[in-house]
């Protein structure tokens, strides 16, 4: 007799069906609007959960198959690198400063990212965005561990490494990646997508992770790139979940296109303020270059954003406004923001240098529109001046940007001699922001910017200094009682690479590795 | 447009005068000086003299630079938040109505940072 045999195994489709849409349910006990609270107060319409599309299809119990793979041979990487003394294969001590950059900025910011996904997923109350939520969560704190952990190998060797968490809630060039994040994470869910999902994950993230992973690459670094490389299929699904969760957006209801365009011109800008910091590190904190930051942005932006913004239009999606001026920027910002790091070297955990003559002409080439006539003589004058014992370090607080939180380092739309000032006023008190880009995003919000935590405002508050200290008393150093606030190691971590510590300690062992004396 | 929120949405300025102990924030920038990559953040009483403001505290934050010493205050001329404005060297910043947050910039003809490149 011929049994019928139940078939074992489910199909991928079926799988996906079960295990992802099949898991939700209907409350009962209590409605669901009081369920999911922060599902309508944005303004944005859904009508249908059930058309969101994931185009991966991707289940819990694969994620965990295809995770636990990449975690193993990351690690085997990251052993070997360990155990052969892998940081000195590097192209130069300088490099280093480029991984302190990344560690301290970006790392702690996965974290924040894997925060945030997690309330998304809890928010939304359709299960399809729920699950890829929960994955991109879980995706987000792998990826800051295994940065962490592929950088620790440098902690043990060189300055500027040990405290990274600790600096990013307190440390003046990092409230600007922080704030980035506390920007977006305090808005609704659906405004998160828009900021970290689609402008962050899909329109930036390519200017983001290439230049660091290539940079990475260039110099020899194979931790970072090989943590780089086990993120990079994470981030291929981080940028489909951030496009589709637009375009459904956009699908559900035609209301919902200019509060998606205000939030796509908010976070494209706010996205490029904090990309000023890689500008630079491509342009001057790589001893071997990849590109520059010119070219970075005309392929990666202008060429690829400009093919997806192409794609957006039938929805009705615009080029964000304050892009033109990006076009201009793009001769400038590396120079502008390396310039503010070279004169606030004696407050950053890593080192800045001016570069050599050899280096100005590379810079000349790749702009040479503006770097002759802006820069060189800025620089050499710098360089000359510290060959002379009188290194430039600004004595004097900057001021900061009321939004992006950069000092006002920008200048004037149009005329490159001129900082850009804009200033704006809210209930009898003023604001100034760096560009028309960041006064709009006050301007539409000012109830949430009047509460920045602008590191410059709160040094003077007298809040950044460690407890127990008496500013009044005599001989009181304030910028030594903020570096030690910072956890700095005050002329260690700080200051030209010139003379510290990473530069000898380098050259010594490099030494002891290739040659007998 | 107001914040789209769940509830009240209010909250006080976190750089509200009254919490810098009795002193008052005043920006200043140096025009076609970018060696000083932005304005300065000052944080002064306002019964300091403007004078002072000029020789003590600029001087300490722009004396680097080398056209420092060629600067002429009497032919200097300011912008306060944009607009064309005359100081009183000999009065303080708050009979000269400066308010907190206010954005100074100066402007020094003749002087053109080095080699003239505004740097």
């Amino acid at each position: 007799m011929d049994m019928n045999v139940k078939k074992k195994k489910l199909g991928l489709k079926e799988k996906y069906a079960h295990m992802t849409r099949g898991l939700d349910w209907q409350t009962s006990y209590q409605p669901m609007e009081k369920v999911f609270p922060q599902a309508t107060f944005e303004g944005i319409k859904i009508h249908d959960w059930d058309k969101w599309e994931d185009p991966f299809r991707l289940t819990m119990d694969a994620y965990w198959k295809y995770q636990a793979e990449k975690e193993r041979k990351l690690y085997a990487v990251l052993d070997a690198f360990a155990q052969n003394n892998g940081h000195l294969g590097i192209t130069d001590a300088r490099y280093l400063n480029a991984v302190k950059l990344f560690l301290t900025g970006i790392s702690p910011l996965e974290y924040v990212a894997h925060r945030g996904f997690a309330a998304a997923g809890r928010n939304f109350p359709g299960v399809g965005p729920r699950v890829a939520c929960l994955m991109q969560s879980v995706d987000e704190i792998r990826h800051s561990q295994t940065q962490i952990h592929a950088i620790s190998n440098y902690n043990k060797h060189y300055d500027g490494f040990h405290d990274f968490k600790h600096m990013l809630e307190r440390v003046w060039y990092l409230s600007v990646p922080k704030s980035f994040f506390d920007d977006a994470f305090s808005a609704g869910p659906f405004e998160w997508m828009i900021a970290i999902g689609f402008s962050f994950e899909y329109v930036l993230t390519n200017l983001l992770f290439v230049p660091f992973m290539s940079g990475a690459a260039y110099n020899g670094d194979m931790a970072t790139v090989t943590f780089g490389f086990s993120a990079q299929s994470d981030e291929a699904r981080h940028m489909t979940l951030g496009l589709e969760c637009i375009k459904f957006m956009l699908e559900q209801d035609p209301d919902n296109l200019p509060i998606v365009q205000k939030w796509i011109d908010k976070w494209a800008w706010r996205g490029i303020r904090v990309l000023s910091l890689v500008g630079m590190m491509m342009d001057y904190m790589l001893p071997k270059r990849v590109m520059s930051w010119k070219e970075a942005w005309e392929i990666y932006f202008e060429q690829n954003g400009g093919a997806l913004f192409a794609d957006l239009a039938r929805y009705g999606i615009k080029v964000p406004e304050c892009l033109t001026q990006c076009t201009e920027d793009k001769e400038h910002i590396s120079h502008q923001a390396w310039a503010t790091f070279y004169q606030y070297g004696g407050a950053a955990a890593f080192h800045t240098w001016m570069p050599n003559d050899e280096e100005m002409d590379w810079l000349s080439a790749k702009y040479p529109n503006t770097f002759d006539k802006y820069y060189r003589a800025r620089f050499t004058y710098w360089r000359d001046e510290a060959e002379k014992g009188n290194r430039f370090y600004s004595n004097t607080l900057p001021m900061l940007c009321q939004v992006c939180q950069i000092p006002m380092l920008f200048t004037e739309p149009g005329d490159p001699t001129k900082i850009c000032y804009r200033e704006s006023e809210y209930e009898g008190e003023k604001y100034h922001t760096c560009s028309d880009g960041c006064k709009h995003i006050f301007d539409d919000e000012p109830e949430k910017y009047v509460q920045s935590w602008l590191p410059v405002h709160q040094i003077y508050q007298g809040n950044c200094f460690p407890d127990g200290t008496d500013p009044t008393a005599e001989g009181f150093d304030p910028l030594a009682a903020v570096l030690d606030w910072y956890h700095f190691n005050n002329g260690h971590d700080n200051l030209d690479f010139e003379g510290s510590r990473d530069q000898a300690n380098f050259a010594a062992w490099r030494g002891m590795a290739t040659k007998n004396t | 447009m107001a914040v789209q929120a769940l509830k009240d949405y209010k909250f006080s300025p976190a750089d509200a005068q009254e919490k810098f102990h009795g002193a008052q924030l005043l920006y200043v920038g140096w025009d076609e000086h970018l060696m000083f990559c932005a304005p300065f953040a000052y944080c002064l009483p306002p019964n300091t003299l403007f004078s002072d403001l000029c020789q003590k505290f600029m001087a300490h934050s722009f004396g680097y630079h080398p056209d420092w010493k060629s600067v002429d205050f009497s032919k200097v001329t300011w912008l306060k938040s944009g607009q064309p404005w005359q100081p009183d060297m000999s009065k303080t910043l708050a009979e000269l109505g400066l308010k907190h947050k206010d954005v100074l910039r100066f402007q020094t003809p003749g002087l053109k940072g080095i080699n003239g490149t505004c740097s």
